[in-house]
């Protein structure tokens, strides 16, 4: 059966970063797919718990009667079954392995972090994650400027691993520094993060995935608002 | 082509021991730096691992690769002999999910379970066995996680071959069972069995002894709160 037969579906939110990762991928890659959308503040869907026991989360990748998981785990596949250009991971091994080693970084540190800032009890508490995520910054200005090698993008000419990785996380940026007043990427301290930022979020791969950061903020709000136990804002 | 293969690590740390065992699998010749990391981190690791001054690193031709699980993929990128990964993507990605999944799950509960006060350590036991419950429905009777040989998953699982038996000894509390996980059992026999695996473990007693001394370190500290 040619892959071109075989359906393609992701299950997932529009709001989530990392479902947004498969996506973008997806979309590198020319292959049409069918949206799921959880509604996963009613209850995870049968298909979701079928196809996602361990975990239960969004992104699931459908292939077929295949199910993938873990959403740079659905990127990677994406990469190899679809294995013409353009390629989502570098050639070299090394590069490969800078690529992948910001991964665990962002997602266990420096976006819990972001996260963080919103919902911070105390002071303290806000102000070490606010640090946290500028020093992460600041590391990947760093990085930018040894992956990209002067190209527009830190997969070089073309979106590729660690600009999906990082980039995803770019509506929740917004939606931060929209809600705390301040500046997160900044022409001083980040500039080529700031001019990628803006690469990336208006490429043909990405635009029509990333939320717009009002439509985010009120999502954000709301979820706060029901987290608090309050009525939602109308 | 002559080349540069270092690796940074700590004797008696699992995720030092992958990467070894990796390498030896791929019959890669290497040079072992042991780290201090408690007491005194090196100035080579802190610039080859500014971000998390951690070991393992693995230093090849120059060029530093951090973090065990990605340092595992590039060495089967690089020296394509006795592969550790399938051909096939969706192997590959079932295989990638498991080293996750024992990386962000199952060793911390693990460890959790094992260093857990007295009051917490039921629901730590209780967590630690569903993953290992998790883990013994994907072996389904096959010899090797990666099936007829070792793969990324028995290498990533390491800690439950070796480590785990230490410690359950050492801290007197079992939580690999025989009768409720007879597949992973037969496992950890299997593979720390196969020689390129015994050739890369820390010696036993050595890590007995580490156990052992963090088991009265923690028996002092909750006598000492007790006072």
């Amino acid at each position: 059966m040619a892959k071109s037969d075989v359906k393609v579906k992701v299950l997932g939110t529009w709001s989530s970063p990392f479902v947004m990762r498969a996506r973008i991928a997806l979309n590198i890659k020319s292959v049409n797919y069918e949206f799921l959308q959880e509604r996963l503040w009613e209850g995870k869907s049968e298909l979701l718990l079928k196809s996602n026991p361990v975990h239960r989360k969004v992104p699931v990748l459908i292939h077929g009667d295949k199910s993938i998981c873990e959403s740079l785990i659905i990127v990677q596949y994406i990469n190899e079954v679809w294995s013409f250009a353009p390629s989502i991971l570098p050639s070299d091994p090394h590069e490969r392995a800078t690529s992948r080693f910001w991964a665990p970084y962002l997602d266990e540190k420096w976006f819990p972090s972001l996260r963080t800032i919103g919902v911070a009890q105390g002071e303290d508490a806000r102000k070490a994650a606010i640090a946290q995520v500028e020093e992460g910054l600041l590391l990947l200005e760093e990085a930018f400027g040894k992956c990209s090698k002067g190209k527009p993008f830190f997969g070089g000419d073309q979106i590729g691993y660690l600009d999906i990785a990082f980039g995803c996380f770019l509506g929740w940026l917004r939606v931060t520094e929209k809600m705390s007043g301040m500046k997160l990427l900044s022409i001083s301290k980040t500039p080529s993060l700031l001019k990628w930022a803006d690469r990336f979020c208006s490429d043909i791969a990405v635009k029509d995935v990333m939320p717009e950061t009002e439509k985010l903020a009120e999502f954000a709000k709301m979820i706060m608002a029901k987290m608090r136990g309050a009525a939602p804002p109308k | 082509m002559s080349e540069e293969v270092k690796v940074f690590g700590t004797l008696g740390s699992p995720m030092s021991c992958r990467v070894e065992l990796a390498l030896k699998l791929k019959g890669v010749q290497y040079e072992y730096i042991e780290e201090d990391v408690h007491k005194n981190k090196s100035p080579l690791l802190l610039k080859y691992n500014p971000v998390h001054k951690k070991i393992p690193v693995l230093l090849h031709n120059g060029k530093p690769i951090a973090e065990s699980l990605v340092i595992l993929e590039y060495i089967e990128e690089t020296w394509k002999g006795n592969p550790i990964l399938p051909e096939d993507p969706y192997e590959k990605a079932m295989a990638r999910f498991w080293a996750r999944f024992l990386d962000e799950k199952c060793l911390p509960a693990l460890w959790n379970a094992a260093w857990s006060p007295e009051n917490e350590r039921e629901k730590a036991v209780e967590e630690a066995c569903d993953c290992l419950k998790t883990l013994e429905s994907t072996l389904k009777g096959k010899r090797f996680f990666g099936g007829d040989t070792v793969g990324l998953v028995d290498i990533a699982a390491i800690f439950i071959g070796f480590w785990l038996r230490v410690l359950q000894e050492a801290t007197g509390q079992e939580l690999l069972s025989a009768e409720k996980f007879p597949d992973l059992v037969k496992w950890t026999d299997e593979f720390v069995s196969c020689s390129v695996v015994k050739e890369s473990l820390p010696p036993r007693e050595r890590l007995w002894a580490f156990f052992k001394a963090r088991v009265a370190g923690a028996m002092d500290a909750q006598t000492n709160a007790s006072k």
